[in-house]
């Protein structure tokens, strides 16, 4: 049996193949809906009409799916699901063998944050999705999940090394967890906010019965309002994670700095981020605001995340520097 | 959304849908608003209103969470003075030109500028004013009664119905039966944590009852908890002091203002603030990974140990760790840096000793290259400076300039420059310590001099250039020892911290957290139940009514209707009538449908 050290990485790159499967079974799955939906066409556009014309649509989506999409239709997005979980399972065991090769919790450089991000990205995912039938982000959430972990195996790769003195702390574990799960959460809303601009941008075109619609998919898809209210709902899940990530980050660094806030670049970066979504749930409440708007400061508020995590995490200077790059 | 509805179902549903003393105030641009648009009213007092009214509104506080999410990016890009000067100072040195007009805008001290400032004061006032009300508002809410039954629930979004048969046999009336199942009811949703009001009216018999007060309260904790958070973190700050002291082994440090090498203290922290207490760091352990293993020459479990003092004379021992910061009389020691503090003595001509002293060399890269400085002021011709570079273990690299390969000594070496002249130090103006001002100076030894830069190991002596003396690398190693780690003393960095705000910081903190919680995840919601009797059978109507986001109100419904059944059920009297149940999803066409969020 190799060496865990060397086995964590094989998992790693076999999970991402896996993935990488999954995502095209998923894309095969948006094509089909675009194709099959040509059809049924005529007959929900002119329930559309009704919906965005007359009052508020009924909660005719609750299920997610229109009531109109026959289970056997989603076979790719079946086929889809079984690679991530399948795919997740690698991921799994390549992030707990890394665990147990460096004696602690696999978190503690960019190359193990970015494999726990992601980790736990699938694994709300799975979760969600044995509750609702979000099976449409799939494309998303595994395209996602294979780019940030190919380019950070590629790129962030560090041999298991003893930690530096100030990560030796319980807060790592809590801290560096709360928001990797906090991401998650912000990842799905991100998604589900993209495609209710596209839906709210197909719904306004079906009004005016314009001759193009957008992507065919966005026919099997609940209708904007929906996905509004569970980006929502993921939105805030991650901004009271992300609120516990902020108050947990200054009490380690009152351990391990003697301040617990000094606008050191992570922080900086924490706290605009915590603003932003602190906008966002704002807007979803003033008059105006809700709809696009708001959609758009989730987006931005997810790009802030993945800057933050990037960028921030590589190139900027600061006392975060736990990246394990030199 | 009401303009779809007709002018009868307004009426009609009044009662639920508009909003009532019970329910959170908001500001008129908030999505559950009336919306009004204010116009200014002629006249100060007008336009005052106005503006105050601007300022509370829901669209400016986003307006000025945005802006504060952007105006504190600039301080992640410039380095900032409170944070890292000497990265301002590097700053300053590569763009001279562009230096002051960024300074003068104050972006290399963002979070102290008044533009920075008045951004979050202006979000803290508009938060003082919106709440302020709503906390009157809500306490009036919190003893308010839940409104009147509807007259017709099946308009609204959650309706379910049912349908009751009396036995032939059973003795009661219909009324009486449809009294008895919302005094059921009644019970049942008390259980639920709902507050109730009966309503009968003729034939009618309903309750009414609302639940989730605790969202709103949530809300205003949280709000209430950020504007706790900013005053005490400012106020706080007003009694902290923070103080650095370097400490080589065996040296002591008392607590006073005259001790400290570097102290910021708030306004309000007087001079005889301070604790006394005497430290003395005994010993600094520090191990580093071994040649040929992963993260080779890594050094890590610092620990300065120290024996602490108090003021009745008490000596107690401890340590101060990276992430375990020491309690002392209120204070926290934390550990910033370490490094060398080779320990050297100088002879002048006559062989008489001018300088002796263990002198902290600040470390320079990860191998600890160190790097110091020794003045001698007197005893000599001319004042002396020496600067010097310590390998803890010495090699030669690539270009034959000597480096130290690894951070513990295992082949220590000190080497000197030397410059003779006017230290610079009688002028009264500070120096520091750790630099030496060589303008008013020559050099006697090192590179561009024909003389060689002193090298030493530890316990060598060498000459001073031009016969002025020697120099002397002391051997602090104890008696018999074998090996060269422990022949240099080593210095620790100590930051003295003392913030009795703290921990109010963080109590607000999670106060805002809960507050978020109960504001965010409290479903707050109307639930009615009404029965109706007839000849042998009793009619109830059900229906909820989400006020705010509330995911699980159908579910709450369907849970309600069945709970109910089970109970009535229980109690004897009716039965259901099975076929007769339906749910709102088919009952009333979604148009009409008279949702509210
Ligand atoms: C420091 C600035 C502020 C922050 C970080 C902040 C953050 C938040 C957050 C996270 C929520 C969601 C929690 C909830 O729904 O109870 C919220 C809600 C709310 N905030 Fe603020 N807020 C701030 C300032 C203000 C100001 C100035 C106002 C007054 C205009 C205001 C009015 C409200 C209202 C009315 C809600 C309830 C929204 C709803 O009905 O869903 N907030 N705020």
């Amino acid at each position: 049996m190799p060496d865990l050290d060397v086995l964590s990485p094989i998992l790693l790159w076999t999970a991402i193949a896996i993935y990488a499967a999954a995502f095209v079974a998923y894309a095969f799955d948006l094509a089909r809906r675009s194709q099959v939906t040509a059809d049924a066409k005529s007959v929900r556009e002119a329930e559309l009409v009704v919906a965005a014309g007359g009052a508020t649509p009924a909660r005719r989506a609750a299920s997610g799916v229109p009531a109109s999409g026959a289970p056997q239709r989603f076979v790719m997005a079946r086929i889809g699901t079984s690679l991530t979980v399948l795919g997740f399972l690698f991921h799994l065991a390549a992030t707990v063998t890394r665990g147990i090769a460096a004696g602690r919790v696999p978190w503690a450089n960019l190359y193990e944050f970015a494999m726990i991000g992601t980790l736990l990205i699938v694994a709300v995912f799975l979760a969600v999705l044995s509750r609702i039938d979000l099976r449409f982000l799939g494309t998303f959430i595994t395209g996602l999940v294979v780019v940030l972990m190919g380019a950070s195996a590629t790129n962030f790769f560090v041999a298991v090394v003893p930690l530096m003195d100030p990560l030796k702390s319980v807060w790592l574990i809590i801290h560096v967890f709360v928001a990797s799960l906090a991401t998650a959460f912000f990842a799905l809303a991100f998604a589900l906010s993209v495609l209710q601009l596209m839906q709210s941008r197909r719904e306004r075109l079906v009004v005016e019965a314009a001759e193009r619609t957008g992507a065919g998919f966005l026919r099997t898809l609940p209708q904007s309002d929906r996905l509004e209210s569970l980006a929502y709902r993921f939105t805030i899940i991650g901004f009271i994670l992300w609120t516990f990530t902020l108050i947990a980050g200054a009490i380690w660094a009152q351990d391990a700095w003697g301040r617990y806030w000094g606008f050191d670049v992570k922080e900086t970066w924490t706290f605009v981020i915590w603003v932003i979504y602190a906008g966002y749930i704002h807007a979803r409440a003033t008059r105006g605001w809700r709809g696009n708007p708001s959609a758009w400061l989730a987006i931005v508020g997810f790009s802030a995340v993945i800057f933050n995590f990037t960028i921030v995490n590589v190139f900027f200077k600061g006392l975060h520097a736990y990246s394990g790059l030199s | 959304m009401s303009s779809s509805r007709s002018e009868t179902e307004i009426t009609t549903s009044k009662d639920a849908v508009n909003s009532d003393v019970s329910d959170p105030l908001r500001p008129s641009d908030h999505i559950d608003g009336d919306g009004s648009i204010a116009q200014p009213k002629l006249g100060l007092v007008g336009w005052l209103r106005w503006g105050w009214r601007q300022l509370t509104s829901m669209r400016t506080a986003l307006v000025l969470l945005l802006v504060l999410a952007i105006a504190a990016i600039p301080g992640s890009i410039f380095p900032q003075r409170m944070a890292d000067p000497n990265g301002v100072t590097e700053w300053e040195r590569n763009n001279p030109d562009l230096f002051p007009v960024l300074d003068a805008l104050k972006l290399f001290d963002v979070y102290l500028s008044p533009w920075f400032s008045a951004i979050y004061l202006l979000l803290f006032t508009s938060l003082v004013g919106c709440v302020i009300p709503r906390i009157r508002h809500h306490a009036k809410a919190l003893r308010a009664r839940p409104p009147r039954t509807p007259a017709r629930l099946q308009r609204l979004e959650d309706f379910r119905s049912a349908q009751r048969d009396l036995p032939a046999s059973a003795g009661s009336s219909a009324d009486a039966e449809a009294s008895a199942s919302i005094d059921i009811a009644t019970k049942q949703l008390k259980s639920l944590g709902y507050r109730v009001e009966r309503y009968d009216k003729g034939r009618t018999f309903s309750v009414s009852a609302e639940r989730g007060y605790w969202r709103e309260t949530g809300n205003l904790l949280f709000h209430i908890a950020l504007v706790g958070v900013l005053i005490t973190v400012g106020v706080g700050g007003g009694f902290a002091y923070t103080g650095q002291r370097v400490l080589v082994e065996g040296e002591t440090f008392a607590n006073t203002l005259v001790d400290y090498d570097s102290m910021n203290r708030g306004r309000f922290v007087a001079d005889d603030a301070l604790t006394p207490y005497a430290m003395r760091l005994d010993s600094f352990d520090v191990t580093y990974q071994p040649f040929g293993e992963p993260g080779s020459g890594q050094a890590g479990d610092f620990s300065a140990n120290v024996a602490v003092t108090d003021r009745e004379g008490d000596t107690s021992e401890g340590s101060v760790r990276v992430n375990h910061p020491l309690d002392i009389a209120g204070d926290k020691i934390y550990l910033l840096g370490n490094g060398y503090a080779p320990t050297i003595t100088v002879r002048n001509a006559d062989g008489d000793v001018v300088y002796h002293n263990s002198v902290p060399f600040l470390p320079q890269d990860n191998n600890m290259t160190s790097l110091g400085v020794i003045k001698v002021t007197d005893g000599m011709p001319e004042q002396l400076g020496l600067i010097g570079f310590f390998y803890p273990t010495a090699a030669s690299g690539k270009d034959g300039a000597i480096a130290s390969g690894f951070g513990d000594l295992v082949n220590p070496l000190l080497t000197l420059d030397v410059y003779a002249g006017d230290l610079g130090i009688n002028d009264g103006a500070p120096k520091s310590v750790y630099v030496l001002d060589t303008t008013g100076m020559t050099k006697l030894a090192g590179r561009t001099t024909d003389v060689e830069s002193i090298e030493l190991s530890p316990g060598e002596t060498g000459d001073l250039p031009n016969g002025l003396g020697t120099v002397t690398f002391e051997d602090e190693s104890p008696e018999g020892a074998t090996d060269a780690t422990q022949s240099v003393k080593r210095f620790a960095s100590l930051q003295i911290h003392h913030d009795a705000s703290a921990v109010w910081v963080l109590v607000f903190a999670l106060l805002a957290l809960g507050g978020l919680m109960l504001a965010l995840f409290v479903p707050r919601r109307r639930v009615w139940v009404k029965a109706t009797g007839a000849n042998d059978s009793v009619f109830l109507e059900y229906a909820g009514l989400a006020r705010g986001e509330d995911p699980t109100l159908a579910a709450a419904v369907d849970a309600l209707v069945a709970g109910h059944a089970r109970l009535m059920d229980a109690a004897g009297g009716s039965v259901a009538r099975e076929e007769q149940t339906s749910s709102g999803e088919q009952a009333p066409p979604a148009s009409e449908h008279a949702k509210v969020d």
